[in-house]
């Protein structure tokens, strides 16, 4: 029984909640990946795109709230998501044709693009907090759990509760669905088919039909997508508040790198590794050890390895090792 | 079809090109060769629409080309291969193949999306295209490798195939034999014969290798310094002085003839 309390403990505190991180930073490093193998820049924009597109969900979906719609037990923001999806998308090619396109027509140097896409960042920035302030916003609404803690306990007839928010499971199916979607394009779609290519070998992209400018723009446009909906299941799952995005970088960033960047199914795998590292380093171990280990040999302390503060220093832990040891990531990165 | 006139390309002080002007017959195959450094990459390079030049002009079929770039260039039917193969290594042969026509309705979103039947069309169309390719160069049994895996002189096989998924008004080859064994570069001479003799291809191509000159090419355009030598059938420029020169040195041509002796 104890053991069963133990496993319960540990998957209602660490799976379950890392799992929905994992698929919010899965889909954010997906967006960065792409960008990084069709663009060849590393998007620091992205996690303020994010925001955003999310400021976008939010506002549409307190006005249909006001207006009283809504999806019953799912979230009013699923029905807002598709507008704040087509809202992104003009803002990233309204960027792209006003900063990336200038110095792709230059040829800049790679280096040249990640400091543009910084000052692109404090815009971003600055328009999402001009817009909707610097405070948490909530916007879950619906049914907030598929599965209850007292209901679980008195199925289960464990001490121990488990939970599951209804924010969760949509991460996870959305997620599912999203990626598979991305998946399914790049490999059996035509365009999908060209933005590999492209990716490949750009030199020969150019010298064959394939018209880079329409590579780029599905490229955003795909990016775009998944930002908003990594930014509005992240708002879901926890609030919305712009700073929270920007710091969302580092670990959309791992993610990438771990997986292979340029790799989309890198960036999926990353994104589970860098949630479940951090979940699992920030989390104190007392309640599960007192479960599983003897009476004279139960922890007086939280056994927590790292506290909550420094969750970030793990995506950067992360970061460091695998650019030391395989900087190529999970996955060899470059390509997709 | 192309005609080059007095072309000049600078680096600094260096006079790459240093005014050209050449002609590239409708149905030829035109050779572009001389000693290193005489300029011919450099030529061939900026027909290509790689570099622009210093001043000069580039025509194509009347057409003033001068500086446009490759990918603009290739959408006016002048195509090229790279001295080192380039291929789409994580796709297939047949995929490869099938990315070079442009203007796919399967590459617009839209059309993606709300016209399947046209885009199904086109598809089947330019597969059809792709098998055709695949068997006139007998690479069947690697159509649905990846790219990435094939072995030297096939991803030269692959580039030459490229430029027949289109209907190419002129082919670049640059040095499509270098690297490639006996057996293979007879193969890929046999399909460029095949494709001027049988379809009307135009090619220029640049190479180092004299019997495969000798084989496919003519006329062949000499360079050296930057400036055409001499214009003509390969064996008569072989026999000419002034190549004979360019390509052992005047140094050694006046060894020679003082090893002869004064009379």
């Amino acid at each position: 029984m104890d053991v069963l309390n133990a496993l319960v403990l540990f998957l209602n505190f660490v799976m379950i909640p890392a799992t929905a991180y994992g698929a919010q930073l899965a889909l954010g490093a997906l967006g960065v990946t792409l960008i990084y193998a069709v663009l060849r820049f590393s998007n620091f924009a992205h996690g303020d795109m994010m925001a955003f597109g999310t400021m976008l969900v939010v506002l549409v979906t307190w006005g249909l709230q006001s207006l009283g719609v809504s999806l019953g037990p799912l979230p009013t923001a699923l029905l807002a998501l598709p507008i704040g999806i087509l809202g992104t998308i003009v803002l990233a090619l309204v960027t792209d044709a006003s900063v990336y396109r200038f110095y792709r027509s230059k040829r800049s140097e790679p280096v040249i693009f990640v400091i543009a896409s910084v000052g692109v960042m404090f815009v971003y920035n600055a328009l999402t907090r001009f817009v909707i302030g610097t405070d948490d916003q909530r916007f879950e609404d619906g049914a907030r759990f598929v599965v209850k803690v007292g209901d679980f306990r008195k199925w289960s007839g464990l001490d121990e509760g488990l939970a599951i928010r209804t924010s969760q499971l949509i991460t996870v199916v959305v997620m599912i669905l999203t990626v598979a979607f991305v998946f399914w394009f790049l490999q059996k779609t035509r365009t999908g088919k060209a933005m590999r290519a492209y990716s490949d070998n750009e030199d020969l992209a150019l010298l064959s039909g394939i018209s880079p400018e329409r590579v780029v723009r599905i490229t955003w446009i795909l990016a775009a997508a998944l930002a908003v909906i990594a930014g509005t299941l992240y708002g879901l799952d926890k609030s919305f508040r712009p700073f929270t995005y920007f710091q969302l970088l580092l670990p959309i960033f791992a993610a990438a790198i771990v997986g292979g960047i340029g790799h989309p199914l890198g960036a999926v795998a990353g994104g589970f590794v860098v949630a479940y590292s951090e979940v699992m380093v920030t989390y104190a171990y007392k309640g599960v050890l007192t479960y599983l280990l003897p009476e004279a040999w139960r922890p007086e302390g939280l056994v927590q390895m790292l506290g909550t503060d420094y969750k970030f220093a793990v995506s950067f832990i992360i970061l460091v090792v695998v650019l030391l040891i395989r900087p190529t990531g999970i996955f060899r990165g470059r390509t997709i | 079809m192309i005609r080059v006139e007095d072309l000049h390309l600078h680096f600094g002080g260096i006079r790459a090109v240093d005014g050209a002007s050449v002609n590239i017959a409708k149905g030829s195959i035109t050779g572009l060769i001389g000693p290193n450094g005489a300029g011919k990459s450099t030529l061939f390079n900026v027909i290509a629409g790689l570099y622009r030049p210093t001043s000069g002009k580039v025509w194509l079929d009347g057409e003033d080309v001068t500086g446009l770039s490759p990918h603009a260039l290739f959408h006016k039917g002048l195509l090229r291969t790279f001295q080192i193969a380039h291929e789409f290594a994580s796709l297939t042969v047949r995929e490869n193949l099938m990315m070079v026509p442009a203007e796919q309705p399967g590459e617009v979103l839209w059309d993606a999306w709300f016209k399947p039947g046209r885009v199904r069309a086109r598809e089947a169309e330019v597969r059809a295209r792709a098998d055709e390719v695949i068997d006139f160069l007998e690479i069947p049994h690697v159509a649905d490798e990846l790219a990435g895996n094939l072995s030297g002189g096939q991803k030269k096989l692959l580039e030459l195939g490229r430029t027949m998924m289109v209907d190419a008004k002129i082919v670049f080859l640059d040095e499509v034999g270098a690297g490639v064994n006996r057996t293979l570069l007879n193969t890929i001479g046999d399909a460029i014969l095949r494709l001027n003799r049988e379809r009307g291809y135009t090619f220029c191509m640049v190479e180092h290798d004299m019997d495969f000159i000798g084989r496919l090419c003519d006329p062949v355009i000499v360079m050296a310094e930057g400036k055409v030598l001499t214009v003509g059938h390969p064996a008569e420029v072989m026999k000419n002085e002034a190549v004979i020169e360019a390509y052992l040195g005047r140094g050694l041509k006046n060894r020679k003839a003082s090893a002869m002796g004064p009379a």
